[in-house]
């Protein structure tokens, strides 16, 4: 257990340049662009950030510490995306550390005045972990255009805890601080809705999954490993490789000492 | 050491295996994907989220049905972009023909200052008749076409238009394995080849990048706008009754540029099933909210923006261009000029495509910029011949005829002027933008080699089938 933790501070280090201090929550930040998460950022760490740029990519970071219930936590800003297919560089940043940076928790931003485009982001990111955090935010424009949200339905829905807030006014921060805290700590589990294919896409999975779980042997879903190679997303296979293969050497070595 | 090398294989094995599945099923399997979560959000969606009042969403909606339908998607787009032209043409006839009136008068007081003053005949020759005249030509050519399209095209970019065109054209890019951001890239183009390049850089992947670079150029700039709409007009001019004039001739430049789009998408094709070989990526494109335009704000774009800063652009490479020319002209070498050495040598060349030695060799000195191949071809006609006063398109139609121009003529120097080499900023910005010079090279040569092939079939045909 302690080795791992220590695998993911030098994972964090130097693949994404964050120095977490030991003890301290990774929180990963996701949304689409103008949905407030800059807002919500702000909201939740104060003047306790600094900013900088993803190693070796000219996407801009953002990190920021809180601390609540005396626990240390680290907000990390990804960049807005519409998706986490990787298309884009940002799209690629947000992806790769959401599956390689194994946050604690992953808090997605959704705008609530059009919240159907911005589920999309949402339920990608719930494909990889299952440690999500769903903030509806701007819920008070949502209240001036007349749309109402029912929370505890969308909750059902994902299966994972969804907060409303409206961040500029205050609203719900509580309620997300107290949240994000139960998911990173682990007190509250969640099992989020997968998502379901066409019959053509799922048998394709079927096929390659028994595969791709004798590579990649739990550290990540299989099934959406399957999906993102059916897509033939080139950049993720060569950050797969990149990843795993740093994860694997210290096996393989131990395996090589022990011949 | 077989533990690092396994996983490694293995990828390398599911990969190949995910491909066959992949491929087996037409290559759609990306895009189900993408419209299976989309299809999950909506379902989720329509659970939870109540609309009490439709409101204002619903006229874009509709309007975004219509804009981008299969239906009426494409016949939109041409009869928009056949509109701007027609309202260019039509519109920049008067202005046109009333700057030309000034400043040519200006021309006939200059020279009375000249002969007042004594000075020489070359010194009059050089400033007058070569560096002012260009810039006149210059100026009353270009000037109210662009006043009127520059403002039009920035109308439809601030009403938010162009990503409603970009979402048309994506499947098309698509079905050449290109970006559908390519369309974006290709309507600045629109404005600026150089700027068109630039902008490739929303392009994720390299090779769709290199892509939309090399095919920028296809689509006219709006330095040969004016060149194409002067030979245009000119040559429907007389061919047609005065009220259809205009019309004809925006059909004629509607048909250009298409021709310029669809050679866009055959050379993306040809290149990403030759030596840019690959697999396309799908993006998500935001339609934004329609706008109200703002005025002020396109009319400030427009022009001191665009039209000012392509007129300037224009005045500083006509100016030495105006006077090296008229250099040219007047300079003997035996019994002939530079210029006339030069055309020799390129009239054979010229014939076989269907233009002449005086053309070709305009579209070479043009290489700085495409806005001064007009006023470079006029200036090489009349430096040797006698002083006629153009002040109007009619007079300039008889110029051209005089010097054997024929339809087949106008229509090669057309083709040629929308299909031939960029010019050498943008040739700069692909140099810049790709770093490297096999690139900047190609984007020079595929091109070139295009404009002579299709003049060339043109012309031999239509002289075989005895038509020119």
């Amino acid at each position: 257990m302690n080795m791992q933790v220590e695998n993911r501070g030098r994972v964090l280090r130097e693949h994404f340049g964050i120095a977490a201090a030991s003890g301290q929550y990774v929180i990963a930040l996701a949304g689409n662009p103008n949905v407030g998460k800059s807002t919500v950022f702000n909201a939740l760490t104060g003047l306790r950030q600094h900013t900088g740029n993803w190693p070796g990519k000219t996407v801009d970071n953002a990190q920021g510490t809180f601390t609540y219930q005396k626990k240390p936590f680290l907000l990390v800003d990804l960049p807005g995306t519409y998706s986490i297919l990787a298309h884009t560089v940002e799209e690629q940043v947000a992806r790769d550390f959401i599956c390689f940076g194994q946050p604690d928790a992953t808090l997605v931003v959704l705008d609530a005045t059009c919240l159907e485009r911005n589920l999309n982001l949402a339920l990608q990111v719930m494909e990889i972990t299952p440690h999500v955090v769903v903030c509806v935010n701007l819920m008070d424009e949502a209240r001036k255009k007349k749309i109402a949200i029912d929370v505890p339905a969308l909750e059902k829905e994902l299966g994972v805890p969804v907060v409303a807030t409206a961040a500029r006014r205050g609203e719900g921060l509580d309620t997300l601080r107290e949240t994000l805290y139960q998911v990173s700590t682990g007190v509250r589990k969640s099992k989020p809705r997968q998502l379901v294919y066409s019959p053509a896409v799922e048998k394709a999975v079927e096929h390659l999954i028994p595969t791709v779980q004798r590579l990649i042997d739990h550290k990540l879903n299989p099934r959406w490993v399957a999906l993102r190679l059916l897509d033939g997303d080139r950049a993720f296979i060569e950050s797969i490789s990149r990843h795993l293969e740093l994860q694997l050497n210290p096996k393989a070595l131990q395996e090589v000492a022990a011949l | 050491m077989s533990g690092t090398v396994k996983p490694m294989t293995t990828i390398a094995t599911i990969c190949t295996e995910a491909d066959k599945i992949r491929l087996s099923s037409d290559n759609t399997l990306g895009d189900t994907i993408v419209s299976d979560i989309y299809a999950n959000a909506e379902q989720i969606a329509r659970k939870v989220v109540t609309h009490k009042k439709q409101g204002q969403s619903s006229w874009d909606t509709r309007l975004d049905d219509i804009l981008t339908s299969r239906l009426f998607g494409y016949p939109i787009m041409l009869a928009l972009l056949g509109t701007i032209f027609w309202l260019t043409i039509e519109g920049a006839n008067v202005p046109s023909g009333m700057i030309a009136d000034v400043l040519f008068v200006f021309q006939d007081q200059l020279t009375e200052w000249f002969t007042l003053a004594g000075a020489p005949t070359w010194l009059h020759g050089v400033l007058v008749l070569g560096l002012y005249r260009a810039l006149a030509w210059v100026v009353s050519v270009m000037l109210p076409p662009m006043a009127i399209f520059f403002p039009l095209f920035t109308l439809l970019e601030d009403l938010g238009y162009l990503p409603r065109v970009a979402f048309n054209m994506d499947s098309l890019f698509k079905s050449c394995r290109a970006c559908g951001k390519q369309a974006l890239t290709m309507c600045m183009g629109f404005g600026c080849n150089a700027a068109g390049i630039v902008s490739c850089r929303i392009i994720d992947s390299p090779r769709e990048r290199l892509i939309a670079m090399l095919t920028n150029n296809f689509v006219p700039c709006n330095g040969r706008f004016p060149t194409l709409i002067a030979i245009a007009t000119i040559f429907v001019g007389g061919t047609f009754a005065s009220e259809y004039e205009a019309v004809v001739t925006s059909l004629i430049i509607t048909a250009i540029v298409l021709l310029g789009i669809a050679t866009t998408f055959a050379v993306s094709w040809l290149l990403s099933h030759t030596i840019l070989k690959g697999e396309p990526s799908s993006l998500v494109l935001e339609l934004p909210p329609y706008r109200p335009p703002q005025i002020g704000a396109i009319i400030y774009r427009s022009l001191i923006d665009r039209t000012l800063f392509v007129l300037k652009r224009a005045v500083i490479m006509a100016a030495p261009a105006g006077a090296i020319t008229w250099i040219l002209a007047n300079i003997y070498i035996g019994d002939l000029s530079i210029l006339g050495h030069l055309v020799d040598w390129l009239q054979p060349l010229g014939y076989a495509i269907g233009l002449d030695g005086f053309i070709l060799l305009a579209f070479i000195l043009g290489l700085p910029a495409n806005e001064i191949v007009v006023p470079i071809l006029l200036m090489s006609y009349l430096a040797t011949g006698q002083m006629i006063e153009l002040d109007s398109l009619d007079e300039l139609r008889q110029v051209l005829l005089d010097h054997g121009w024929t339809w087949l003529t106008a229509v090669c120097s057309m083709l040629f002027c929308l299909l031939h080499w960029p010019c050498t900023t943008t040739l700069l910005s692909a140099y810049k933008e790709s770093g490297s010079v096999k690139w900047t090279f190609l984007s020079f040569l595929i091109p070139t080699l295009i404009a002579f092939a299709v003049c060339f079939v043109i012309a031999q045909t239509a002289r075989g089938l005895g038509l020119a």
